[in-house]
């Protein structure tokens, strides 16, 4: 069973927009897209991409800001011909409320 | 031997289940059926059509008191159970009478989800869930106003039903587009331009705070931005939650809804539950259509047959007069999924298929629904369709024939569109040179004049030829804005004005965009040409800007942001230096460096910290420079007759006049300027997008300098003898390239295209041309001469975008 933490409102993020989450060992960014779902990925991939709570959305793809890599929000992977995948974490929408895994913010703790 | 059944609500499933026992079997079982509200089985789903004015509720009732008599149920309506003895096996109704019973069936639906907020007890506060609610609903006419919380299926129904009977209708939606669990956001974009045009008002992102309230009767509801709507009925359509109070009285294993099997039975072997009441398997179900399945499977397991229920793809239909849609299964994007996307603009029509491994999985449509079981279809049997791909869009009609005209656009162009601004020629006239003989490009231009000036009109004329001509024209390849669009970018300007087009997705639907919302590439061109064509309209959308613009601040490699302030001409103040200092010491700021536009550049500032430095730098006066902008950068000055011996002019005077003019305009690229006050040209004039150099006679202006991955000298366009004139050349000269050059072209790519020739003539010899170039530039300023900074620091817009949503370190430290 997954726990889940409370970080906003559904109305905290603009449609296509998107904020970041700080946690001890990095931040999170948090998407809202045109569909109106909303996804958790690492804000950056080390060394390759990032901060990709800046770039542009389309569809379920942000673009990265820095080098127009695209990535899918589902899955973190990126697209086309460059290579690498940030981390993807569990959240979901209740009562208009964003509820973000906890592993998310403690899984991350425990990794060190 | 006759055996008991007891049904505890009278409802769509339980009616279902009913039928298809009697059917089956009329004497297997002496029914009694428990109903809360006064009455038996009416069609729910059909109340909307009831409030409109389109059905009355005789005719939506589906079982009648004759029936109920025929088939000798017994009918206890208005009464609610009590509780019920499982161990005895009796159901203890309100007034205390005991009814024995070999099986007993939940049919107890659900209750509407109430928000808890303030208010929400108030009279004239009301869910829409029963006839009760209806006729409330239908009580509301032309002197009233009614607020629908929620922009799903249900409120939506709701809110058309109502102004159908002229009552005037707010929706109030928390997602950013209507019905977003069923529809895409080109669809949701649709709809709510049909209801608008249906006379009713729609807030999507509004998050309601509070209803508020007079002598105990609802007065408006208060959204939390402040915003108050009055109302004289509140509705709110939110959600449903199965309603399991007394199975979970009586201690059946419930969850959200009360667990079933496959076969029906909830936990006790002897008691069934169908509807919006259950849970099958973690799902719970809203819709007519599982509702009837388990209703076929409930009726055989009581009558100990074998049956299992299934859960399958569901679609949904809404069901208001004039707004055709439906959407089935998945239609979410993945890495993995494929979209085909069909639009007709002139029809209002939008289909998108999503399709996994070949198979649709995903479909929204909105106008044409016509061929919408078709694809149903091919989603619930999941249909290899690699064969019929091409055509697979425009529905089973098709299959088999040729794709559709990519030239619908222009075909749906009426004949009065202008498609030649320069020679003010329009498609009935291009048309006409055609007919009479002009059967290609060249011979368009000789006749009709149309795409022989600036040549941007080109690829329209083009189409014009290929949709008059048909098959006997061949269409020249051509460079399109990027792959979601079959038009360039000179296309989409032109057709962006005269189709009026004013919103992002408004042109995605109208100008057949072939993905569903863009890319990184298309967006920002097509905001630009939005912000450009249509000043003092809100069409500016933020989020299809790139991060610098959205932000105000260039990112660096580092992800922190630089800060340049602007310096009107390069001239600063002892004043602006001490608070730039100071702001440099507050925020720790690690460079600061002069730049080759005469300005000082904050660098390595984090993004949490740049309204709080805005605001410090606002208050000495400053604003932002705009360094991160597609748009008026600087204007680069030496110090002029003032101080230097060889100045002929004050052309550090006039660089703040056409700075104070120009600063704020957003343009295909960014543009620099400088003003020289002699032919030593200190300030770097020829090499700029306009460079100005003074000499003892005037002004000489010139165009389309380079000196970055391009190095080009700057050519004279013209000279003048006034500053008035220098400052009114500039400011044509620039509106000139604002509207006509593609987006990422700077000035001197864009010459290249229309001619040096062509530019002088638009603003050196036509003088009347100049004016109004100038006239809608000054125009244009009126609206983006505003700092973005202290719109940021002071009037906290875009908050959101330098905060984290939450931020969790310190939890984990501690």
């Amino acid at each position: 069973m997954t726990d889940f933490i409370d970080i906003g409102s559904v109305t905290d993020i603009p449609v296509q927009g998107a904020r970041i989450v700080r946690t001890a060992h990095g931040d999170i960014a948090v998407f809202h897209t045109a569909s109106g779902h909303f996804y958790a990925v690492d804000e950056y991939l080390e060394g390759k991409a990032g901060p990709l709570s800046n770039g542009i959305q389309h569809g379920e793809k942000v673009t990265d800001p820095m080098r127009n890599w695209v990535f899918d929000l589902a899955t973190g992977e990126a697209q086309g011909a460059d290579e690498g995948c940030v981390g993807t974490y569990e959240m979901k929408v209740e009562g208009g409320r964003l509820l973000l895994s906890s592993a998310a913010i403690a899984g991350r703790v425990a990794a060190e | 031997m006759t055996q008991k059944l007891i049904i505890i609500g009278a409802g769509m499933a339980t009616g279902r289940a009913l039928e298809q026992l009697i059917e089956a079997d009329p004497n297997a079982y002496d029914v009694t059926l428990f109903n809360a509200e006064p009455r038996g089985n009416y069609n729910r789903i059909m109340l909307s059509p009831v409030l409109s004015g389109e059905k009355t509720y005789e005719e939506i009732v589906t079982h009648s008191a004759e029936w109920y008599e025929e088939n000798g149920v017994t009918c206890r309506f208005g009464e609610r159970v009590a509780s019920v003895d499982r161990a005895r096996k009796v159901v203890i109704a309100e007034n205390g009478d005991e009814l024995p019973y070999d099986k007993l069936m939940f049919g107890t639906g659900s209750n509407p989800f109430i928000i808890p907020m303030p208010g929400h007890d108030l009279e004239g506060v009301i869910a829409y869930r029963d006839l009760e609610d209806t006729e409330l609903m239908m009580s509301m006419n032309e002197t009233n106003k009614v607020v629908v919380i929620g922009g799903g299926l249900l409120g939506l129904e709701a809110a058309a039903g109502m102004a159908a009977r002229g009552v005037d209708v707010t929706v109030v939606h928390i997602m950013g587009h209507l019905m977003e669990r069923q529809l895409d956001e080109a669809a949701g974009y649709l709809l709510r331009k049909a209801l608008v045009d249906k006379g009713i008002t729609v807030r999507c992102q509004a998050n309601s705070k509070q209803i508020l309230g007079e002598n105990g009767k609802v007065r408006a509801l208060q959204l939390d931005d402040g915003t108050e709507l009055p109302c004289d009925l509140l509705v709110m359509a939110v959600g449903i939650r199965p309603n399991v109070k007394l199975a979970q009285d009586i201690g059946l294993a419930v969850g959200k809804g009360i667990h079933v099997d496959d076969q029906m039975l909830t936990s006790d072997a002897d008691i069934l539950a169908v509807g919006e009441c259950v849970e099958h398997d973690g799902a719970i179900f809203g819709l007519v259509a599982p509702l009837y399945d388990q209703a076929k499977v409930a009726a055989k397991t009581l009558l100990d047959k074998p049956a299992t229920f299934v859960q399958r793809e569901i679609s949904t239909k809404l069901k208001v007069t004039g707004c055709d849609l439906f959407s089935a299964g998945d239609f979410a994007e993945g890495e993995d999924r494929e979209d085909i996307v069909f639009r007709d603009p002139a029809r209002g029509v939008y289909r998108r298929l999503v399709l996994q491994s070949n198979k649709v999985i995903g479909a929204v449509m909105y106008g044409d629904t016509a061929d919408s079981n078709w694809f149903f279809g091919l989603i619930k049997e999941a249909t290899d369709v690699s064969d019929m791909r091409d055509t697979l869009i425009f529905g089973p009609a098709y299959q088999g024939g040729t794709p559709m005209d990519p030239l619908a656009a222009v075909a749906a162009l009426p004949d009065d569109a202008e498609i030649c601004g320069c020679n003010g020629i329009s498609k009935g006239q291009i048309i006409a040179a055609i007919n009479g003989g002009a059967d290609t490009l060249d011979a368009v231009k000789a006749t009709s004049k149309a795409g022989s000036s600036c040549g941007s009109c080109v690829g329209l004329v083009t189409q014009v030829l290929g949709v008059t001509l048909g098959d006997e024209f061949k269409m020249p390849e051509k460079e399109t804005i990027c792959k979601c669009s079959d038009l360039s970018h000179d296309d989409v300007r032109k057709l962006i004005i005269a189709k009026e087009l004013k919103s992002i997705p408004h042109v995605m639907q109208d100008l057949d965009w072939k993905s569903p919302g863009g890319c990184h590439v298309c967006r920002p061109a097509l905001n630009y040409y939005l912000v450009c064509a249509w000043p003092g309209e809100e069409v500016d959308d933020g989020k299809s800007r790139f991060i610098n613009e959205r932000v105000h601040a260039n990112i660096q490699k580092d992800g922190t942001y630089s800060v340049v302030p602007r310096m009107l001409g390069g001239i600063t103040t002892p004043k602006e230096l001490r608070a730039i200092a100071d702001v440099a010491d507050k925020f720790k700021v690690p460079t600061v460096k002069v730049t080759g536009g005469q300005r000082i550049d904050l660098l390595g500032v984090k993004k949490e910290d740049l309204p709080a430095i805005w605001y410090d730098l606002g208050e000495a006066g400053m604003m932002s420079g705009q360094a991160y902008a597609k748009g008026l950068r600087t204007v680069k000055t030496c110090v002029g007759s003032d101080h230097c011996r060889f100045g002929t002019q004050d052309s550090t005077g006039l660089g703040i006049k056409i700075e104070s003019e120009m600063w704020g305009a957003w343009s295909p690229h960014k543009f620099k300027l400088a003003v020289s006050g002699c032919p030593r040209n200190c300030a770097e004039s020829t090499c700029k997008d306009l460079g100005i150099i003074c000499v003892d006679s005037g002004y000489q202006i010139l165009v389309g300098g380079a000196a970055g991955l391009d190095l080009l000298e700057a050519e004279l366009l013209v000279t003048v003898a006034t500053e008035e004139e220098a400052i009114e050349v500039s400011s044509a000269f620039y509106q000139l390239y604002r509207e006509g050059a593609q987006y990422l072209h700077r000035p001197y790519k864009w010459i290249a295209k229309v001619g040096l020739d062509w530019v002088k003539e638009q603003v050196a010899d036509d003088l009347e041309n100049r004016a109004a170039l100038a006239e809608r530039f000054r125009y244009s300023q009126k609206f983006y001469q505003v700092d973005p900074w202290a719109e940021r620091a002071r009037k906290g817009v875009d908050s959101h975008e330098f905060t984290p949503l939450a931020d969790f370190t310190k939890v984990a430290a501690e």
